[in-house]
């Protein structure tokens, strides 16, 4: 009997683990053949998630041009992230799910959101349910508060918060794991209000993302300095491993990055240091191995263990946090000069004056 | 009452206008003179950078080898040219073909207006031979072009080997994005000039050519090679092309750029930068060059073969190795490579050059003026002329100030005027146009009548009609009924300026130096003439004498001073080429000079005599 309630205790911890597939939506925002860093980053995090599990129907990766076939490649069908051609992150296995102009920000938020046209296929779909982990990662050229696509248009930080909340809304996802390496990248997750999420961006505001080296043979610089840590710390990272977040957040430190990398956990309900990597990066299954029968029937009912998940009570961070602007103490404001608006329009006005009625009066001013 | 239109106000006013106006006049002209020897300080000027995102930095593993071939290549080529008596075309062809060009030909004949001292002759028959890379993976829409002209003598025969040795290298690259042509040309600028005509099916000028067979895209860049030792000490950069115009300021960059990565020497104007800008010599080493920059761009002609692709919005530039008998010697393998990775960064364009300046000044390769800095100069030369026509506006005005206002004034003292006016306008144009028109058309008479050549011909006649249209002013007064005397120069001298003004401005936003030097010598004679001045101060200061002394400060500059007799030489081969010049390239400097300034000076001349 006792066994038998042990064994209970253990499928109910089994059943009510916090996710049960990964997906991955990895997007390269840049076109032209300078850019080939961006293509080089989101390809080498592609390369990573799969090597830890997460298989291609499960990723959809999005590339705004194509580096490998470039006419100015001088090794076609290769991308390089590490200089000396050491390692071709284009390898003989790349499924592009969205390729050159078809990465736009209206697509990027259909994918995310789900709210595609039928006849869309399956390997351009985001399909996550509640139980889905996501990592989504987004590279290219930023700005205070948005990032570029393909050089016409943007994505701004409060679109993107609201696609989370469409997806929170519709529980698509169970976690989501948001990194981002551009300049300013934090400025990106300001302002997501959705619970469960976690972000980490390469710089904050106000600082630019650095490319790390040039290939003298190919003639551009082949990766940024943060994801070229980051691969460097994923090439480490095996599927049993136990690396978890905290190590994650101390990738590329400002000796190593120039910037200053930025994370944002308060919206997440665990603690950091006991996420795995692998559940963002990977496709781990739980297997546990029983040579006990178990009964799964109804009673069964998923234990909640305090500290670790709620299921529940779920909090909103305030959106529009109404209150607490009615009620501010108006900031004291420094005083500035008038400025030039102000100035030109006073000084039409007194010549318009003097004009009016005469020079004569300036003398009685002056 | 408003400002202007309180008769007691207006006084004050123009009363201040007219005290002040001589001061202002002067101390706007030494401003104007004093910003201009001013930009070539160099805390005033900034220092050059790469404004194209796609070009990036020099990082490119330049891997050319073949120097040493390229050089016993140029002596198959000597060998070959000699035997040829003028361009080798089959062995040029063979030499292309076998290296993986498609070749092609292209048969070019002009006829010259006058046969001048380099060619001697009225027809220049030619033939361009041209090869092009096709790119490996890209569409042919866009195209790079080398080349290197193909001259008699022992010059240039390296510039081509180079040029061979480059195409059987970059022949073997995967990595190009546009398709580069490479262009031998023959008889210089008549050659290119054709070729491009040709190529961009226009007919600028009345040339007969067959119409090109092979075709590459539209061109996005242009280098002109010019190599005639197998040792070169330095680089030289010509920048300045037809009528002034500039390439982008982002091709000097790129080679400045790449001349520091590989460590060869680079001079502009022939002169290498110095560091010791703070003291005397550095500074007039600095204002010497942007001094020469200043006459090249003047003169309004090609200085190289790339100034003939910048009308078609091709950015060019020529690249002229020098021995000068320095330690410091490069080889042939060292400038390939440097071409290499010009022509390799300008394949990673996606736009033509037009991120940097198209106007600007350069005092060195690595500080440049830009055309924000450089017009105020002009700007104060030419409010003094406006000043001085609102001076004379208010001068006759004031006579008849008594009651009436605006308009009716200035008619009552004018209307005689106008005519008065009309006719000095119109004989000084129709001289212009025979200035213009006659020296060419008249050749045949004056070789008849005078034992010299076609050329002096041209040239003497020019300098004629120029000396007759001096003597005008003394005949044509006995046609007008010069009423109103005073009256009538003021309302010439008015319309004069503000002629000269317009003429001028519009000038210096095409050709800035053109408008400047003119202004600089027009300007102080035209707004202070009267008819009391003295007439040999205005010939002075006319147009060809202006020309006579750019020819000897630009002679100084080169550090090749010449004695007054050989300046006068140089001065009729400078017409002669002007002239040359507008007939064959369709260079402006020309017919402005006849059309536009000589008669309006021609009109200043006329109210010398008045009286």
């Amino acid at each position: 009997m006792r066994i038998f309630t042990f064994c209970t205790i253990e499928t109910g911890q089994f059943f009510s683990s916090g996710h049960t597939n990964n997906w991955a939506v990895l997007v390269c925002t840049s076109r032209f053949w300078f850019n080939y860093r961006h293509v080089a980053n989101t390809l080498s995090v592609y390369r990573s998630v799969k090597r830890l599990g997460i298989p291609d129907s499960h990723i959809v990766l999005m590339l705004a041009d194509d580096m490998a076939c470039n006419y100015r490649n001088p090794k076609p069908a290769t991308v390089f992230s590490h200089k000396n051609m050491e390692l071709n992150v284009y390898g003989d296995d790349v499924e592009v799910d969205y390729r050159g102009y078809e990465v736009t920000v209206e697509n990027f938020l259909r994918v995310l959101t789900g709210r595609l046209p039928p006849s869309t296929p399956r390997s351009k779909r985001l399909l996550s349910d509640d139980r889905s982990n996501i990592l989504i990662y987004l590279t290219g050229h930023g700005g205070n508060g948005f990032l570029k696509f393909q050089d016409s248009e943007e994505i701004s930080n409060m679109e993107l918060a609201d696609a989370f909340e469409q997806m929170w809304q519709k529980r698509r996802y169970n976690e989501l794991l948001f990194i981002i390496d551009t300049c300013q990248g934090a400025s990106m997750y300001e302002r997501f209000y959705s619970p469960n999420l976690m972000a980490l961006a390469s710089s904050q505001v106000g600082e630019d993302s650095l490319s790390h080296q040039p290939d003298l043979a190919i003639g551009v610089h082949l990766m940024d300095k943060y994801t070229f840590y980051l691969l460097e710390f994923l090439e480490e990272v095996h599927p049993a491993s136990q690396a978890n977040m905290n190590d994650l957040f101390k990738v590329c430190p400002q000796s190593q990055c120039v910037s200053t990398p930025g994370h944002r956990t308060d919206l997440f309900q665990r603690n950091p240091g006991s996420v795995l990597i692998t559940d963002f990066f990977g496709s781990v299954r739980k297997v546990e191995i029983t040579k006990d029968t178990i009964n799964l029937t109804s009673s069964l009912k998923p234990l909640i263990q305090s500290g670790d998940m709620q299921i529940e009570s779920l909090t909103y961070v305030d959106q529009l946090p109404v209150a607490e602007i009615i009620h501010q103490k108006p900031k004291q404001k420094d005083w500035h000069p008038p400025d030039g608006f102000i100035l030109g329009l006073w000084t039409l006005i007194l010549l318009v004056f003097f004009q009016t009625y005469g020079i004569k009066h300036l003398k009685h001013i002056f | 009452m408003g400002l202007l239109s309180d008769p007691n106000r207006r006084k004050a006013l123009t009363g201040l206008l007219t005290r002040l106006n001589t001061p202002i006049c002067i101390v706007c002209y030494l401003a104007g003179i004093v910003w201009f020897m001013g930009l070539a300080f160099e805390p005033f000027t900034l220092r050059t950078y790469m404004s194209e995102n796609a070009m990036g930095s020099t990082m490119v593993e330049e891997r050319f080898s073949s120097g040493e071939r390229a050089l016993s290549l140029a002596k198959e080529f000597d060998a070959h040219k000699r035997k040829a008596g003028g361009m080798p075309v089959e062995w040029l062809v063979k030499a292309m073909q076998s290296r993986g060009l498609e070749v092609f030909t292209q048969s070019f004949s002009r006829k010259l207006p006058f046969p001048d001292e380099n060619k001697e002759r009225y027809m220049v028959r030619g033939t361009n031979v041209y090869g092009i890379l096709r790119a490996p993976r890209a569409p042919r829409t866009e195209a790079l072009v080398i080349t290197a002209p193909c001259s008699p003598g022992n010059t240039n025969n390296q510039a081509v080997a180079l040029l061979l040795a480059l195409a059987q290298y970059f022949r073997n690259q995967i990595y190009w994005a546009k398709d580069i042509i490479f262009l031998v040309n023959e008889h210089d600028l008549i050659g290119t000039q054709a070729w491009l005509e040709g190529y961009h099916h226009t007919n600028i000028t009345e040339y007969i050519s067959g119409s090109l067979r092979g075709r590459a895209g539209s061109i996005q860049a242009a280098l002109s090679l010019e190599l005639s030792s197998d040792v070169i000490t330095s680089l030289d950069l010509v920048l300045e092309g037809l009528n002034g115009q500039l390439p982008n300021l982002d091709l000097a960059n790129l080679f400045y750029a790449f001349c520091q990565k590989l460590g060869v020497l680079c001079t502009i104007q022939g002169k290498l930068q110095r560091n010791d800008w703070d003291t005397a010599e550095g500074y007039t080493h600095a204002a010497q060059t942007m001094m020469l920059m200043v006459l090249k761009q003047a003169c309004g002609r090609s200085w190289g073969d790339h100034g003939l692709f910048l009308r078609y919005h091709i950015e060019a530039a020529s690249v002229r190795g020098i021995n000068s008998f320095r330690h410091y010697k490069t080889d042939a393998t060292t400038i390939g490579r440097l071409l290499e990775g010009m022509v390799r960064k300008l394949n990673n364009l996606l736009e033509r050059l037009h991120q940097s300046y198209f106007f600007y000044l350069l005092p060195s390769l690595s500080r440049f003026v830009s055309i924000g800095y450089y017009m105020p100069a002009f700007g104060l030369l030419a409010v003094i002329l406006l000043l001085r026509a609102l001076d004379l506006w208010v001068h006759l005005g004031a006579p008849a100030l008594a009651a009436v206002d605006g308009v009716t004034e200035a008619e009552q003292p004018s209307s005689p005027g106008v005519l008065t006016v009309l006719t000095p306008v119109v004989i000084s144009h129709l001289t212009g146009v025979a200035l213009y028109l006659l020296p060419v058309h008249l050749q045949e008479m004056a070789v008849e009548h005078f034992p010299v050549s076609e050329t002096e011909a041209v040239v003497l006649t020019a300098i004629a009609i120029y000396t007759a249209g001096l003597a005008l002013p003394h005949n044509t007064q006995r046609l007008l009924s010069g009423e109103g005397t005073e009256q009538g120069w003021k309302v010439l001298k008015l319309t004069a300026l503000l002629y000269l003004a317009v003429l001028l401005g519009c000038t210096a936003l095409i050709n800035f130096s053109l408008g400047f030097i003119l202004a600089v010598t027009l300007v102080p004679i035209t707004a202070s003439i009267t008819p009391a001045l003295y007439a040999v101060v205005m010939v002075l200061l006319s147009p060809a004498f202006t020309i006579l002394y750019c020819v000897f400060i630009y002679q100084e500059l080169i550090e090749a001073p010449v004695s007054v007799s050989e300046g006068w030489m140089l001065f009729l081969s400078v017409i002669s080429q002007g002239i040359l010049d507008h007939a064959l390239y369709g260079s402006l400097v020309y017919p402005l000079l006849a059309l536009f300034i000589y008669p309006c000076w021609l009109m200043f001349w006329n109210i010398l005599f008045w009286n």
